[in-house]
Protein backbone atom coordinates (compact mmCIF):
# COMPACT_ATOMS: atom_id res chain seq x y z
CA UNK A 1 0.00 0.00 0.00
CA UNK A 2 1.40 3.35 -1.04
CA UNK A 3 1.73 5.91 1.56
CA UNK A 4 -0.75 8.40 0.39
CA UNK A 5 -3.46 6.21 0.36
CA UNK A 6 -2.98 5.05 3.78
CA UNK A 7 -6.58 5.86 5.74
CA UNK A 8 -7.12 6.23 9.60
CA UNK A 9 -5.65 3.71 11.36
CA UNK A 10 -7.91 0.54 11.73
CA UNK A 11 -7.01 -0.15 15.43
CA UNK A 12 -6.73 2.34 18.07
CA UNK A 13 -3.31 3.05 19.07
CA UNK A 14 -4.60 2.76 22.81
CA UNK A 15 -5.41 -0.76 22.50
CA UNK A 16 -2.68 -2.15 21.29
CA UNK A 17 -1.45 -2.94 24.85
CA UNK A 18 -4.33 -5.90 24.10
CA UNK A 19 -2.30 -7.39 21.77
CA UNK A 20 -1.50 -11.00 22.90
CA UNK A 21 -4.90 -11.02 24.88
CA UNK A 22 -6.80 -14.52 23.75
CA UNK A 23 -3.38 -15.91 24.36
CA UNK A 24 -1.79 -14.93 27.83
CA UNK A 25 -3.38 -13.96 30.77
CA UNK A 26 -1.67 -12.63 33.71
CA UNK A 27 -3.27 -13.35 37.08
CA UNK A 28 -3.77 -10.09 39.21
CA UNK A 29 -3.79 -11.70 42.16
CA UNK A 30 -0.33 -13.68 42.18
CA UNK A 31 1.05 -12.78 38.80
CA UNK A 32 1.30 -15.61 37.11
CA UNK A 33 1.03 -15.73 33.20
CA UNK A 34 -0.58 -18.54 31.53
CA UNK A 35 -2.56 -19.46 28.45
CA UNK A 36 -6.05 -17.07 28.55
CA UNK A 37 -7.62 -21.40 27.77
CA UNK A 38 -6.49 -22.19 31.06
CA UNK A 39 -8.40 -19.47 32.71
CA UNK A 40 -11.42 -20.66 31.02
CA UNK A 41 -10.90 -24.43 31.32
CA UNK A 42 -10.61 -23.71 35.19
CA UNK A 43 -14.00 -21.31 35.63
CA UNK A 44 -12.03 -18.27 35.55
CA UNK A 45 -10.35 -19.43 38.63
CA UNK A 46 -6.80 -19.37 38.33
CA UNK A 47 -5.28 -22.28 38.57
CA UNK A 48 -2.29 -21.51 40.12
CA UNK A 49 -3.14 -19.57 43.34
CA UNK A 50 -7.00 -20.43 43.32
CA UNK A 51 -8.43 -16.36 42.70
CA UNK A 52 -11.75 -16.71 41.80
CA UNK A 53 -12.61 -14.23 38.57
CA UNK A 54 -16.08 -13.05 37.83
CA UNK A 55 -17.88 -16.26 35.54
CA UNK A 56 -20.58 -14.96 33.53
CA UNK A 57 -24.21 -15.66 34.73
CA UNK A 58 -24.74 -17.58 31.41
CA UNK A 59 -21.86 -20.16 32.47
CA UNK A 60 -23.16 -20.48 35.74
CA UNK A 61 -26.12 -21.40 34.68
CA UNK A 62 -24.46 -24.14 32.83
CA UNK A 63 -22.04 -24.79 35.52
CA UNK A 64 -24.69 -25.43 37.99
CA UNK A 65 -27.95 -26.86 35.87
CA UNK A 66 -27.98 -30.37 34.48
CA UNK A 67 -27.08 -30.07 30.59
CA UNK A 68 -29.86 -29.06 28.71
CA UNK A 69 -32.24 -28.10 31.76
CA UNK A 70 -32.06 -24.41 31.87
CA UNK A 71 -35.08 -22.91 30.34
CA UNK A 72 -35.54 -19.27 30.50
CA UNK A 73 -38.32 -17.21 31.70
CA UNK A 74 -39.39 -13.41 31.20
CA UNK A 75 -36.74 -12.85 28.92
CA UNK A 76 -39.35 -10.26 27.58
CA UNK A 77 -39.50 -7.64 29.88
CA UNK A 78 -37.43 -4.52 29.38
CA UNK A 79 -36.33 -1.42 30.89
CA UNK A 80 -37.90 1.94 30.65
CA UNK A 81 -36.75 5.38 31.91
CA UNK A 82 -39.01 6.42 34.15
CA UNK A 83 -37.92 9.40 35.85
CA UNK A 84 -35.64 10.64 32.70
CA UNK A 85 -32.77 10.62 34.13
CA UNK A 86 -29.80 12.23 33.24
CA UNK A 87 -25.95 12.17 34.47
CA UNK A 88 -23.03 12.52 32.00
CA UNK A 89 -25.67 10.63 29.72
CA UNK A 90 -29.26 10.08 29.56
CA UNK A 91 -30.30 6.50 31.25
CA UNK A 92 -32.80 5.96 27.84
CA UNK A 93 -29.68 6.12 26.02
CA UNK A 94 -27.24 4.22 28.60
CA UNK A 95 -29.88 1.46 28.58
CA UNK A 96 -29.66 1.07 25.07
CA UNK A 97 -25.43 1.05 24.56
CA UNK A 98 -25.39 -0.89 27.31
CA UNK A 99 -27.50 -3.85 26.17
CA UNK A 100 -25.53 -3.64 22.61
CA UNK A 101 -22.68 -4.13 24.87
CA UNK A 102 -23.65 -6.80 27.10
CA UNK A 103 -26.23 -8.49 24.66
CA UNK A 104 -28.57 -8.64 27.28
CA UNK A 105 -31.71 -6.37 27.91
CA UNK A 106 -31.13 -5.72 31.64
CA UNK A 107 -29.32 -7.44 34.67
CA UNK A 108 -30.76 -10.51 36.12
CA UNK A 109 -31.16 -14.07 34.10
CA UNK A 110 -34.16 -16.16 35.13
CA UNK A 111 -35.14 -19.49 34.52
CA UNK A 112 -36.58 -23.23 35.11
CA UNK A 113 -33.60 -25.75 35.45
CA UNK A 114 -32.45 -28.89 37.14
CA UNK A 115 -29.50 -29.48 39.77
CA UNK A 116 -28.57 -33.44 39.90
CA UNK A 117 -32.55 -34.00 39.10
CA UNK A 118 -34.18 -31.81 40.97
CA UNK A 119 -36.42 -29.33 39.70
CA UNK A 120 -35.68 -25.17 40.72
CA UNK A 121 -35.69 -21.72 39.85
CA UNK A 122 -32.46 -20.34 39.25
CA UNK A 123 -31.88 -16.84 38.91
CA UNK A 124 -28.05 -14.96 38.59
CA UNK A 125 -27.31 -11.21 38.31
CA UNK A 126 -25.80 -10.44 35.02
CA UNK A 127 -23.39 -7.56 36.46
CA UNK A 128 -21.81 -6.33 33.00
CA UNK A 129 -25.02 -5.28 32.64
CA UNK A 130 -24.86 -1.42 34.38
CA UNK A 131 -23.25 -3.35 37.50
CA UNK A 132 -25.99 -6.01 38.53
CA UNK A 133 -27.97 -3.00 39.98
CA UNK A 134 -31.75 -3.85 40.48
CA UNK A 135 -34.53 -1.28 38.84
CA UNK A 136 -37.68 -2.74 38.14
CA UNK A 137 -37.26 -5.19 35.32
CA UNK A 138 -34.45 -7.48 37.88
CA UNK A 139 -37.05 -6.94 40.83
CA UNK A 140 -39.83 -8.20 38.79
CA UNK A 141 -37.96 -11.04 37.25
CA UNK A 142 -37.13 -11.94 41.23
CA UNK A 143 -40.38 -11.54 42.24
CA UNK A 144 -41.80 -13.70 39.67
CA UNK A 145 -38.65 -15.91 40.26
CA UNK A 146 -39.63 -16.92 44.07
CA UNK A 147 -43.74 -16.71 42.47
CA UNK A 148 -42.79 -19.95 40.57
CA UNK A 149 -41.44 -21.64 43.16
CA UNK A 150 -44.27 -21.09 45.42
CA UNK A 151 -46.62 -22.30 42.49
CA UNK A 152 -44.31 -25.20 41.14
CA UNK A 153 -43.14 -26.33 44.76
CA UNK A 154 -39.36 -25.59 43.87
CA UNK A 155 -36.97 -24.72 45.77
CA UNK A 156 -35.05 -21.18 44.32
CA UNK A 157 -31.74 -20.79 43.87
CA UNK A 158 -30.09 -17.16 43.69
CA UNK A 159 -26.31 -15.62 42.31
CA UNK A 160 -26.01 -12.53 43.41
CA UNK A 161 -23.14 -9.91 42.27
CA UNK A 162 -24.55 -6.53 42.40
CA UNK A 163 -24.27 -3.21 43.25
CA UNK A 164 -27.05 -2.19 44.66
CA UNK A 165 -29.92 -0.40 43.38
CA UNK A 166 -30.38 1.16 40.30
CA UNK A 167 -30.09 4.79 40.71
CA UNK A 168 -31.38 5.68 37.47
CA UNK A 169 -34.89 4.69 38.29
CA UNK A 170 -35.19 6.53 41.41
CA UNK A 171 -37.31 5.34 44.41
CA UNK A 172 -38.77 2.61 42.18
CA UNK A 173 -35.86 1.01 42.42
CA UNK A 174 -35.92 1.09 46.13
CA UNK A 175 -39.20 -0.27 46.28
CA UNK A 176 -38.40 -3.51 44.24
CA UNK A 177 -36.10 -4.55 47.74
CA UNK A 178 -39.79 -4.53 49.62
CA UNK A 179 -41.43 -6.14 46.67
CA UNK A 180 -39.14 -9.12 46.40
CA UNK A 181 -38.22 -9.75 49.71
CA UNK A 182 -42.24 -10.14 50.56
CA UNK A 183 -42.43 -12.57 47.33
CA UNK A 184 -39.81 -14.53 49.43
CA UNK A 185 -41.88 -15.12 52.24
CA UNK A 186 -44.11 -16.67 50.75
CA UNK A 187 -41.41 -18.97 49.10
CA UNK A 188 -40.96 -19.66 52.86
CA UNK A 189 -44.52 -20.00 54.28
CA UNK A 190 -44.44 -22.82 51.10
CA UNK A 191 -41.82 -24.52 52.81
CA UNK A 192 -39.52 -24.25 50.19
CA UNK A 193 -35.84 -23.59 50.11
CA UNK A 194 -33.89 -20.58 48.90
CA UNK A 195 -30.44 -20.87 48.56
CA UNK A 196 -28.63 -17.25 48.05
CA UNK A 197 -24.96 -17.27 46.82
CA UNK A 198 -23.27 -14.18 47.36
CA UNK A 199 -20.59 -13.76 44.82
CA UNK A 200 -18.25 -10.88 44.06
CA UNK A 201 -19.40 -7.98 44.71
CA UNK A 202 -22.68 -8.21 46.67
CA UNK A 203 -23.78 -4.66 47.97
CA UNK A 204 -26.41 -2.20 48.71
CA UNK A 205 -29.95 -2.86 48.17
CA UNK A 206 -29.49 -6.37 46.90
CA UNK A 207 -27.37 -7.16 50.31
CA UNK A 208 -29.77 -5.08 52.51
CA UNK A 209 -33.00 -7.12 50.63
CA UNK A 210 -32.69 -11.02 49.76
CA UNK A 211 -29.10 -11.46 49.49
CA UNK A 212 -28.33 -12.59 52.93
CA UNK A 213 -31.69 -14.24 53.75
CA UNK A 214 -31.21 -17.41 52.61
CA UNK A 215 -32.15 -20.57 54.24
CA UNK A 216 -28.49 -20.97 53.64
CA UNK A 217 -25.84 -18.05 52.42
CA UNK A 218 -22.89 -19.31 50.78
CA UNK A 219 -20.14 -16.97 49.95
CA UNK A 220 -17.08 -17.54 46.85
CA UNK A 221 -13.79 -17.05 48.04
CA UNK A 222 -13.26 -13.27 48.65
CA UNK A 223 -15.80 -11.80 47.44
CA UNK A 224 -17.31 -8.37 48.57
CA UNK A 225 -20.18 -7.98 50.66
CA UNK A 226 -21.49 -5.54 52.84
CA UNK A 227 -24.61 -2.68 52.85
CA UNK A 228 -22.22 0.16 52.44
CA UNK A 229 -19.35 -0.03 49.74
CA UNK A 230 -15.85 0.71 51.05
CA UNK A 231 -15.18 3.99 50.34
CA UNK A 232 -18.56 5.51 51.70
CA UNK A 233 -17.38 3.80 54.45
CA UNK A 234 -14.35 5.06 54.39
CA UNK A 235 -15.67 8.96 53.99
CA UNK A 236 -17.78 8.47 56.86
CA UNK A 237 -15.45 7.05 59.91
CA UNK A 238 -12.15 9.04 57.58
CA UNK A 239 -10.29 5.90 58.50
CA UNK A 240 -9.00 3.26 56.36
CA UNK A 241 -10.66 0.19 56.21
CA UNK A 242 -9.03 -3.20 58.16
CA UNK A 243 -7.74 -5.76 55.49
CA UNK A 244 -10.09 -8.17 54.62
CA UNK A 245 -12.72 -6.28 56.06
CA UNK A 246 -16.40 -6.78 54.53
CA UNK A 247 -14.75 -10.20 52.64
CA UNK A 248 -16.32 -13.60 52.34
CA UNK A 249 -13.88 -14.27 55.30
CA UNK A 250 -15.14 -11.76 57.36
CA UNK A 251 -18.47 -12.13 56.79
CA UNK A 252 -18.08 -15.73 57.91
CA UNK A 253 -16.01 -15.22 61.01
CA UNK A 254 -18.99 -12.58 62.03
CA UNK A 255 -21.64 -15.19 61.19
CA UNK A 256 -23.54 -13.85 58.10
CA UNK A 257 -22.77 -16.87 55.89
CA UNK A 258 -23.32 -20.18 56.03
CA UNK A 259 -19.97 -21.48 54.20
CA UNK A 260 -17.68 -19.90 51.80
CA UNK A 261 -17.59 -22.62 48.42
CA UNK A 262 -15.15 -22.56 45.82
CA UNK A 263 -16.35 -22.49 42.46
CA UNK A 264 -15.54 -25.89 41.59
CA UNK A 265 -17.31 -27.90 44.60
CA UNK A 266 -20.60 -25.22 44.30
CA UNK A 267 -22.75 -26.85 42.19
CA UNK A 268 -22.38 -30.43 44.26
CA UNK A 269 -22.73 -28.56 47.51
CA UNK A 270 -25.97 -26.92 46.82
CA UNK A 271 -27.40 -29.88 45.56
CA UNK A 272 -26.34 -31.53 48.88
CA UNK A 273 -28.38 -28.99 50.81
CA UNK A 274 -31.35 -29.17 49.02
CA UNK A 275 -30.62 -32.97 49.41
CA UNK A 276 -31.26 -32.20 53.55
CA UNK A 277 -33.75 -29.82 53.77
CA UNK A 278 -35.85 -31.71 50.83
CA UNK A 279 -35.37 -35.30 51.53
CA UNK B 1 -34.98 30.27 65.31
CA UNK B 2 -32.83 28.61 62.92
CA UNK B 3 -33.45 29.28 59.19
CA UNK B 4 -31.88 28.30 56.36
CA UNK B 5 -29.87 31.01 53.27
CA UNK B 6 -33.16 31.16 51.15
CA UNK B 7 -35.56 32.28 54.04
CA UNK B 8 -33.12 35.31 55.00
CA UNK B 9 -35.26 37.96 53.76
CA UNK B 10 -37.95 36.50 55.55
CA UNK B 11 -36.94 36.31 58.79
CA UNK B 12 -35.39 39.28 58.58
CA UNK B 13 -38.59 41.28 57.85
CA UNK B 14 -40.68 39.05 60.65
CA UNK B 15 -37.28 40.17 63.10
CA UNK B 16 -38.51 43.37 61.92
CA UNK B 17 -42.04 43.43 62.77
CA UNK B 18 -41.13 41.68 65.66
CA UNK B 19 -38.96 44.85 66.51
CA UNK B 20 -42.40 47.09 65.85
CA UNK B 21 -44.56 45.42 67.77
CA UNK B 22 -42.25 45.80 70.95
CA UNK B 23 -41.86 49.20 70.12
CA UNK B 24 -45.13 50.10 69.45
CA UNK B 25 -46.34 48.39 72.59
CA UNK B 26 -43.47 49.64 75.50
CA UNK B 27 -43.41 53.28 74.03
CA UNK B 28 -47.21 53.15 73.16
CA UNK B 29 -46.60 54.78 69.46
CA UNK B 30 -49.08 54.25 67.04
CA UNK B 31 -47.39 52.41 64.47
CA UNK B 32 -50.32 50.77 63.15
CA UNK B 33 -49.77 51.74 59.78
CA UNK B 34 -46.44 50.99 59.61
CA UNK B 35 -47.01 47.68 61.05
CA UNK B 36 -50.09 46.35 58.56
CA UNK B 37 -48.16 48.02 55.75
CA UNK B 38 -44.77 45.16 56.84
CA UNK B 39 -47.45 42.04 57.67
CA UNK B 40 -48.83 42.88 54.39
CA UNK B 41 -45.72 42.11 52.73
CA UNK B 42 -44.76 39.61 55.02
CA UNK B 43 -47.41 37.59 53.86
CA UNK B 44 -46.72 38.58 50.19
CA UNK B 45 -43.17 37.32 50.58
CA UNK B 46 -44.08 33.81 51.94
CA UNK B 47 -46.02 33.15 49.61
CA UNK B 48 -43.71 34.12 46.74
CA UNK B 49 -40.80 32.35 48.85
CA UNK B 50 -42.54 29.05 49.28
CA UNK B 51 -44.76 28.42 46.50
CA UNK B 52 -41.32 28.86 43.88
CA UNK B 53 -39.20 26.48 45.86
CA UNK B 54 -36.72 24.51 43.96
CA UNK B 55 -36.19 21.16 44.18
CA UNK B 56 -33.22 21.41 46.19
CA UNK B 57 -34.99 24.40 48.41
CA UNK B 58 -37.29 21.64 49.40
CA UNK B 59 -34.43 19.03 49.83
CA UNK B 60 -33.27 21.60 52.73
CA UNK B 61 -36.71 21.87 54.27
CA UNK B 62 -36.76 18.36 54.71
CA UNK B 63 -34.01 18.92 56.85
CA UNK B 64 -34.37 21.87 58.41
CA UNK B 65 -32.68 22.60 61.63
CA UNK B 66 -36.46 22.86 63.12
CA UNK B 67 -38.20 20.69 61.56
CA UNK B 68 -40.44 18.36 63.71
CA UNK B 69 -38.85 15.09 64.78
CA UNK B 70 -40.53 11.90 66.13
CA UNK B 71 -40.78 12.49 69.43
CA UNK B 72 -42.37 16.32 68.68
CA UNK B 73 -45.62 14.38 66.68
CA UNK B 74 -45.29 11.34 69.57
CA UNK B 75 -46.06 13.90 72.33
CA UNK B 76 -48.76 15.92 70.49
CA UNK B 77 -50.80 13.05 68.76
CA UNK B 78 -50.49 10.15 71.01
CA UNK B 79 -50.93 9.76 74.97
CA UNK B 80 -49.27 7.36 77.75
CA UNK B 81 -46.24 6.25 75.68
CA UNK B 82 -43.97 3.67 77.00
CA UNK B 83 -40.95 3.67 75.45
CA UNK B 84 -39.25 -0.01 75.23
CA UNK B 85 -35.30 -0.37 74.80
CA UNK B 86 -33.09 -2.63 73.30
CA UNK B 87 -32.94 -5.46 70.62
CA UNK B 88 -31.70 -8.71 73.64
CA UNK B 89 -28.93 -8.99 71.19
CA UNK B 90 -26.44 -6.16 71.85
CA UNK B 91 -27.89 -2.68 72.76
CA UNK B 92 -30.29 0.04 72.51
CA UNK B 93 -29.98 1.76 69.63
CA UNK B 94 -31.41 5.45 70.35
CA UNK B 95 -31.78 6.45 66.61
CA UNK B 96 -34.67 4.36 66.77
CA UNK B 97 -37.45 4.86 69.31
CA UNK B 98 -39.96 2.03 70.16
CA UNK B 99 -43.11 1.44 72.17
CA UNK B 100 -46.42 1.46 72.65
CA UNK B 101 -48.56 4.72 73.24
CA UNK B 102 -52.41 5.44 72.62
CA UNK B 103 -54.38 6.76 70.11
CA UNK B 104 -58.05 7.93 71.27
CA UNK B 105 -57.51 5.26 73.88
CA UNK B 106 -56.67 2.56 72.07
CA UNK B 107 -53.10 1.27 72.35
CA UNK B 108 -50.77 1.18 69.28
CA UNK B 109 -46.72 0.76 68.31
CA UNK B 110 -45.54 3.22 67.32
CA UNK B 111 -41.72 2.94 66.22
CA UNK B 112 -39.55 6.33 65.09
CA UNK B 113 -36.38 6.84 63.57
CA UNK B 114 -35.44 10.13 65.99
CA UNK B 115 -32.52 12.94 65.19
CA UNK B 116 -31.16 15.29 67.98
CA UNK B 117 -31.66 18.91 68.21
CA UNK B 118 -28.92 20.24 70.39
CA UNK B 119 -25.44 19.08 69.07
CA UNK B 120 -25.39 16.57 72.40
CA UNK B 121 -28.72 15.37 71.26
CA UNK B 122 -27.40 14.66 67.48
CA UNK B 123 -24.79 13.08 68.82
CA UNK B 124 -26.71 10.51 71.25
CA UNK B 125 -29.14 9.82 68.10
CA UNK B 126 -26.41 9.60 65.38
CA UNK B 127 -27.97 11.78 63.28
CA UNK B 128 -31.00 9.45 62.88
CA UNK B 129 -28.43 7.10 61.55
CA UNK B 130 -29.40 3.29 63.09
CA UNK B 131 -27.13 0.92 63.34
CA UNK B 132 -28.38 -3.17 63.10
CA UNK B 133 -29.63 -2.73 66.64
CA UNK B 134 -31.83 -0.11 65.59
CA UNK B 135 -33.59 -2.27 63.14
CA UNK B 136 -33.51 -5.20 65.18
CA UNK B 137 -34.76 -3.45 68.29
CA UNK B 138 -37.78 -2.12 65.65
CA UNK B 139 -38.58 -5.74 64.53
CA UNK B 140 -39.09 -7.61 68.51
CA UNK B 141 -41.04 -4.23 68.94
CA UNK B 142 -43.44 -5.06 65.48
CA UNK B 143 -43.41 -8.57 66.01
CA UNK B 144 -44.72 -7.77 69.79
CA UNK B 145 -47.48 -5.53 68.43
CA UNK B 146 -48.86 -8.55 66.02
CA UNK B 147 -48.71 -11.02 68.80
CA UNK B 148 -51.10 -8.37 70.72
CA UNK B 149 -52.69 -7.53 67.69
CA UNK B 150 -52.18 -3.48 67.86
CA UNK B 151 -51.83 -1.27 64.98
CA UNK B 152 -47.90 -0.21 63.85
CA UNK B 153 -46.92 3.26 63.11
CA UNK B 154 -43.50 3.39 62.19
CA UNK B 155 -42.29 6.98 61.31
CA UNK B 156 -39.99 7.98 58.82
CA UNK B 157 -36.89 10.57 59.12
CA UNK B 158 -32.95 9.58 57.91
CA UNK B 159 -30.17 10.38 55.82
CA UNK B 160 -29.89 6.46 55.44
CA UNK B 161 -28.75 3.54 57.78
CA UNK B 162 -24.88 4.11 59.20
CA UNK B 163 -22.25 2.80 57.06
CA UNK B 164 -19.56 2.30 59.47
CA UNK B 165 -17.34 -0.87 60.69
CA UNK B 166 -19.58 -2.08 63.33
CA UNK B 167 -22.87 -1.75 61.48
CA UNK B 168 -21.06 -4.46 59.18
CA UNK B 169 -20.11 -6.25 61.65
CA UNK B 170 -23.53 -7.06 63.33
CA UNK B 171 -24.75 -7.26 59.59
CA UNK B 172 -26.23 -3.86 58.73
CA UNK B 173 -27.48 -5.60 55.68
CA UNK B 174 -29.04 -8.35 57.09
CA UNK B 175 -31.01 -6.76 59.46
CA UNK B 176 -32.66 -4.03 57.33
CA UNK B 177 -33.47 -7.08 54.66
CA UNK B 178 -35.22 -9.26 57.66
CA UNK B 179 -36.98 -5.85 58.59
CA UNK B 180 -38.57 -5.99 55.34
CA UNK B 181 -39.17 -9.56 55.64
CA UNK B 182 -40.92 -9.23 59.07
CA UNK B 183 -42.71 -6.03 58.39
CA UNK B 184 -44.49 -8.13 54.99
CA UNK B 185 -45.92 -10.76 57.25
CA UNK B 186 -47.35 -8.68 60.30
CA UNK B 187 -51.13 -9.48 60.47
CA UNK B 188 -51.75 -6.28 62.11
CA UNK B 189 -52.58 -2.37 60.00
CA UNK B 190 -49.36 -0.92 59.65
CA UNK B 191 -48.81 2.65 58.70
CA UNK B 192 -46.07 4.79 57.48
CA UNK B 193 -44.96 7.80 57.34
CA UNK B 194 -42.20 9.62 55.91
CA UNK B 195 -41.99 12.60 58.21
CA UNK B 196 -38.63 14.24 56.75
CA UNK B 197 -35.76 12.86 55.07
CA UNK B 198 -36.63 9.07 53.55
CA UNK B 199 -33.31 7.94 52.86
CA UNK B 200 -32.76 4.61 50.72
CA UNK B 201 -32.78 1.00 52.59
CA UNK B 202 -32.60 2.57 56.01
CA UNK B 203 -35.58 4.33 55.87
CA UNK B 204 -37.18 1.62 53.87
CA UNK B 205 -36.91 -0.96 56.34
CA UNK B 206 -39.97 0.67 58.19
CA UNK B 207 -41.45 1.55 55.35
CA UNK B 208 -43.30 -1.79 54.34
CA UNK B 209 -46.77 -0.94 55.18
CA UNK B 210 -50.26 -1.24 54.40
CA UNK B 211 -50.58 2.88 53.92
CA UNK B 212 -47.40 4.89 53.18
CA UNK B 213 -47.81 8.95 54.05
CA UNK B 214 -45.54 11.67 53.31
CA UNK B 215 -45.60 15.10 54.12
CA UNK B 216 -45.34 17.68 51.51
CA UNK B 217 -41.87 19.11 51.94
CA UNK B 218 -40.63 15.35 52.66
CA UNK B 219 -38.27 13.15 50.35
CA UNK B 220 -38.15 9.49 49.98
CA UNK B 221 -34.95 8.73 47.87
CA UNK B 222 -32.98 5.29 46.76
CA UNK B 223 -29.74 7.21 47.59
CA UNK B 224 -29.06 10.67 49.12
CA UNK B 225 -28.38 13.38 46.70
CA UNK B 226 -25.06 13.98 47.84
CA UNK B 227 -24.04 10.10 47.99
CA UNK B 228 -25.26 9.98 44.52
CA UNK B 229 -23.10 13.08 43.14
CA UNK B 230 -20.13 11.27 44.48
CA UNK B 231 -21.27 8.08 42.45
CA UNK B 232 -21.94 10.10 39.07
CA UNK B 233 -19.52 12.88 39.53
CA UNK B 234 -16.57 11.83 42.48
CA UNK B 235 -18.51 15.29 44.01
CA UNK B 236 -20.29 15.43 46.82
CA UNK B 237 -20.76 18.99 46.61
CA UNK B 238 -23.05 18.91 43.86
CA UNK B 239 -26.03 17.26 45.51
CA UNK B 240 -28.56 20.19 43.83
CA UNK B 241 -28.16 18.76 40.07
CA UNK B 242 -27.99 14.83 41.71
CA UNK B 243 -31.18 15.91 43.58
CA UNK B 244 -33.41 17.27 40.29
CA UNK B 245 -32.35 13.69 38.68
CA UNK B 246 -33.73 11.45 41.55
CA UNK B 247 -37.18 12.15 41.75
CA UNK B 248 -37.28 12.20 45.34
CA UNK B 249 -40.30 14.80 46.16
CA UNK B 250 -43.32 13.92 47.55
CA UNK B 251 -45.20 15.05 44.35
CA UNK B 252 -43.25 12.65 42.29
CA UNK B 253 -43.39 9.92 44.94
CA UNK B 254 -47.28 9.85 44.41
CA UNK B 255 -47.03 9.59 41.07
CA UNK B 256 -45.27 6.53 40.59
CA UNK B 257 -47.33 5.22 43.36
CA UNK B 258 -44.37 5.00 46.49
CA UNK B 259 -46.62 6.87 48.62
CA UNK B 260 -50.40 6.35 48.86
CA UNK B 261 -50.71 9.90 50.34
CA UNK B 262 -49.28 13.18 51.07
CA UNK B 263 -50.20 14.99 53.66
CA UNK B 264 -50.43 19.03 53.10
CA UNK B 265 -47.12 21.51 55.59
CA UNK B 266 -48.31 24.54 56.83
CA UNK B 267 -47.14 27.33 54.40
CA UNK B 268 -43.52 27.24 54.46
CA UNK B 269 -43.15 24.14 56.21
CA UNK B 270 -44.13 22.09 59.37
CA UNK B 271 -41.25 23.74 61.19
CA UNK B 272 -43.41 27.13 61.04
CA UNK B 273 -46.39 25.47 62.96
CA UNK B 274 -45.27 21.80 64.51
CA UNK B 275 -49.16 21.65 66.38
CA UNK B 276 -51.00 22.18 62.79
CA UNK B 277 -48.39 19.83 60.83
CA UNK B 278 -49.30 17.73 63.91
CA UNK B 279 -52.88 18.20 64.06
CA UNK B 280 -52.84 16.79 59.83
CA UNK B 281 -50.88 13.78 60.72
CA UNK B 282 -52.75 12.90 63.95
CA UNK B 283 -55.99 12.89 61.78
CA UNK B 284 -54.47 11.16 58.57
CA UNK B 285 -53.33 8.73 61.21
CA UNK B 286 -56.65 8.05 62.61
CA UNK B 287 -58.75 7.93 58.91
CA UNK B 288 -56.27 5.49 57.57
CA UNK B 289 -56.61 2.60 60.80
CA UNK B 290 -60.12 2.77 60.85
CA UNK B 291 -59.96 2.11 56.93
CA UNK B 292 -57.07 -0.76 57.62
CA UNK B 293 -59.56 -2.07 60.72
CA UNK B 294 -61.89 -3.65 58.80
CA UNK B 295 -59.31 -6.45 57.69
CA UNK B 296 -58.36 -9.15 59.04
CA UNK B 297 -54.95 -10.85 59.39
CA UNK B 298 -54.86 -12.29 56.64
CA UNK B 299 -56.45 -9.74 54.38
CA UNK B 300 -54.38 -7.18 55.69
CA UNK B 301 -50.93 -9.16 54.60
CA UNK B 302 -52.64 -9.73 51.09
CA UNK B 303 -53.41 -6.20 50.72
CA UNK B 304 -49.80 -4.95 51.62
CA UNK B 305 -48.40 -7.91 49.04
CA UNK B 306 -50.48 -6.20 46.91
CA UNK B 307 -49.46 -2.99 47.21
CA UNK B 308 -45.99 -3.62 46.94
CA UNK B 309 -46.71 -5.88 44.23
CA UNK B 310 -47.19 -3.68 41.92
CA UNK B 311 -44.36 -1.03 42.06
CA UNK B 312 -42.38 -0.83 39.46
CA UNK B 313 -42.18 0.52 35.24
CA UNK B 314 -41.11 -1.89 32.92
CA UNK B 315 -42.50 -2.88 29.37
CA UNK B 316 -43.46 -6.48 28.48
CA UNK B 317 -43.37 -7.32 25.12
Amino acid sequence: MAWFSKGRAEVDAAAKRTLGRGVFRKCTECAVTLRAEEFTANLEVCPECGAHFRLSAEAWAELLLDPGSFEERDASLRPVDPLHFVDSRAYSERLVTTRKKSGVPDALLAGDGAIEGRKTQLAVFLFRFMGGSMGSVVGEKLTRTFERGVELGQPVILLSASGGARMQEGALSLMQMAKTVAALGRLRDAGQPFVSVLLHPTTGGVAASFALLGDVNIAEPRALIGFAGPRVIEQTIREQLPEGFQRAEFLLEHGMVDMIVARHQMRSRIARILDHLLG
Amino acid sequence: MAHLDFERPLVELEQRIGELEALAEGEGLAMDGQLADLRARAVELRQDLYQGLSIWQKVQLSRHPDRPYFNDYLERIFEDFVELHGDRLYRDDPSIVAGFARLDGETVAVIGQQKGRTTRQKVMRNFGMAHPEGYRKAMRVMELADRYRRPIFTFIDTPGAYPGIGAEERGQAEAIGRSLLVMSQLGVPVVATVLGEGGSGGALALGVANRVLMFEFSTYSVITPEGCASILWRDGARGAEAAAQLGLLSSKARELEIVDRVLPEPLGGAQRDAQAAADILGAALREELRELSKLDAAALREHRYARFRRLGRFLEA
